[in-house]
């Protein structure tokens, strides 16, 4: 019989809700059968901790005595550039952004050793941050230039605001060519050195809802130790990708847009970090609740790392020039052995989110369920999964004459 | 048979004494010269593993420190600090001895080694965090 998920947040306040993790529900399913395990369990919580570039938080630190108006000047959190596009005292800074004095990528591979990531990990560590600004003044913001501490307390909001996580499958990536590579997953060695992949797999919140029938516009979730919503689809979402018999998509897919107020969360769960040659990003802690509302539901959350595939992609030459090409597809289960097969050598693997963390985060939403601290939404509205939604595309580039 | 591995910092005013080569010979030992340098100060810094009978490793370091030379095991040499860590793997297939390690394909927890590390540093950068340091 179908549940709701109104009935579930009344066993949840009753500390009656039954609550597994994605990966406890695989073997429930397997020894109960689809039919028992949708009507015993409630909830079936998932996690992610993974790199997530398309991160970042704004800001409103306050007026100024004289006042200020940042928007169309220069922002800087401890040199890292912010945005300031906005009103007078809002900023976004991205996870990716660097130090304008940072040398990049000038001797290769840089260091990237602090950019807009280890910004908003100090802020949420309760660091003082330097902010400066530049302004051009005007009749009624007068002040010109703001040099000051902030710390996370002082400010007005401070909001995570991602606008891509949470990638529904992903690429492993490997390196071709004759020389070591540097990317966003990672340091590739030469020849088929090594292959390195970035998902939780079974334990990931769009490979246990792949259709996304659950999560939705408004799902109240787990993020960064804190509480967030799902704000939107994310960018670059993509319904179309190619599905396995399951419903599993075999290549990047759909992503989340998310929201939450900062000061809830932990600097354990939203840590900047680095890629040699590539830049700094942010690491971000996710975890999404899925109510069992009936049987098709409870069929997909049992999705087990052996049945998600992904493609192996070479970083050296196809994903930069933009090629289709895909050396093989392998599944979570060979990934997680630590030995793939590609091109008939055998590569060691390393994954770059943490299965690890992403358990924890699964058992910690499990337990805040579980006591009735957490309790579910219903979606607002629906992400654009359906067969008439955008396709996900290239750009169409149309040189102009003055820059060619 | 016995295996060490050592780091040695050989003062400036010992830099010119066959000090390595009276280990070997007095004590019965064989060596594996794993890096070697002498900083602009002209100090000595050797990393080296020593094989032989356990005693006698052992009468060997004693000899090094009795010459002035400091010693340190190796594993001192490259720390993970935990605190840091992601426990995302990035460092596992980097590490060419597998001192870095996935110690359980269930939880996939990565573990180091130190027994195994032979402080090549090649997951210095690699590492997301940069929760690997190096400590001489």
């Amino acid at each position: 019989m179908a549940k709701t998920i109104a009935e579930i947040n009344e066993k949840i306040k009753k500390g009656q809700a039954v609550v597994v993790t994605a990966e406890e529900i695989i073997e429930i399913v397997a020894k109960k059968g689809v039919a028992a395990a949708a009507k015993e369990v409630d909830v079936v919580t998932t996690g992610t901790f993974g790199p997530m570039c398309s991160s970042g938080a704004y800001f409103n630190f306050g007026h100024t005595k004289p006042k200020i108006k940042a928007g169309g000047g220069t922002a800087s959190l401890n040199g890292v550039p912010a945005y300031t596009g906005w009103a007078a005292v809002d900023l976004y800074l991205g996870a990716t952004a660097l130090p304008a004095d940072d040398p990049r990528n000038k001797i290769h591979p840089g260091e990237f050793a602090y950019g807009g990531g280890h910004v908003i990990e100090e802020l949420l560590a309760g660091k003082d941050v330097r902010l400066q600004i530049e302004a051009y003044g005007t009749d009624c913001y007068p002040r010109k230039h703001l040099d000051s501490w902030i710390s996370l307390k002082d400010l007005n909001e401070a909001v995570l605001f991602n606008t891509r996580n949470a990638y529904q499958n992903y690429n492993v990536a490997v390196n071709l060519s004759g020389k070591t590579i540097y990317t966003y997953l990672g340091t590739l060695k030469p020849n088929l050195g090594n292959a390195n992949y970035c998902s939780a797999g079974q334990l990931s919140p769009l490979l246990n809802d792949p259709f996304l029938k659950t999560i939705g516009i408004g799902t109240r979730i787990w993020l960064g130790g804190g509480v967030g919503y799902v704000a939107w689809q994310g960018t670059q979402f993509n319904p179309h990708a190619p599905r396995l018999d399951n419903g599993v998509p075999k290549r990047p897919a759909q992503t989340l847009a998310v929201i939450g107020d900062l000061k809830g969360m932990s600097p354990k769960w939203i840590k900047g970090v680095s890629f040699v040659g590539y830049g700094p990003t942010l690491n971000v802690g996710i975890g999404v609740p899925i109510p069992l509302l009936n049987e098709e539901i409870a069929k997909h959350v049992a999705v087990r790392d052996e049945d998600i595939q992904c493609a192996v992609v070479d970083y050296s030459e196809a994903y930069p020039q933009g090629k289709p090409d895909v050396l093989g597809e392998v599944n979570y289960a060979q990934l997680k052995s630590g030995e793939i097969e590609v091109k008939g050598k055998k590569v060691p693997t390393s994954g770059i989110s943490s299965y690890k963390n992403a358990r924890i985060i699964a058992e910690e939403l499990k337990e805040q369920i579980k006591k009735g601290d957490f309790l579910l939404t219903e979606k607002v509205a629906d992400l654009p999964t359906g067969a008439d939604s955008p396709k996900f595309k290239p750009l169409n580039e149309r040189p102009t004459k003055e820059g060619n | 048979m016995a295996a060490k591995k050592i780091v040695l910092n050989f003062p400036k005013e010992k830099i010119d004494k066959p000090i390595v080569a009276r280990l070997i010979k007095d004590h019965d030992l064989s060596f594996n010269i794993m890096k070697a340098s002498i900083t602009p100060d002209q100090e000595g810094h050797m990393v080296l593993e020593l094989i032989g009978d356990a005693p006698e490793i052992e009468k060997g370091i004693r000899f090094l420190k009795e010459q002035g030379v400091k010693v340190e095991p190796l594993a001192k040499d490259i720390r993970v600090n935990w605190g840091k860590c992601t426990q995302c793997g990035a460092c596992v297939s980097i590490c060419p001895t597998s001192a870095l390690y996935v110690k359980d394909r269930q939880t996939m927890e990565v573990a180091f080694d130190t027994d195994k590390c032979i402080a090549c540093e090649l997951c210095i950068r690699p590492c997301p965090p940069r929760a690997i340091e190096v400590h001489f």
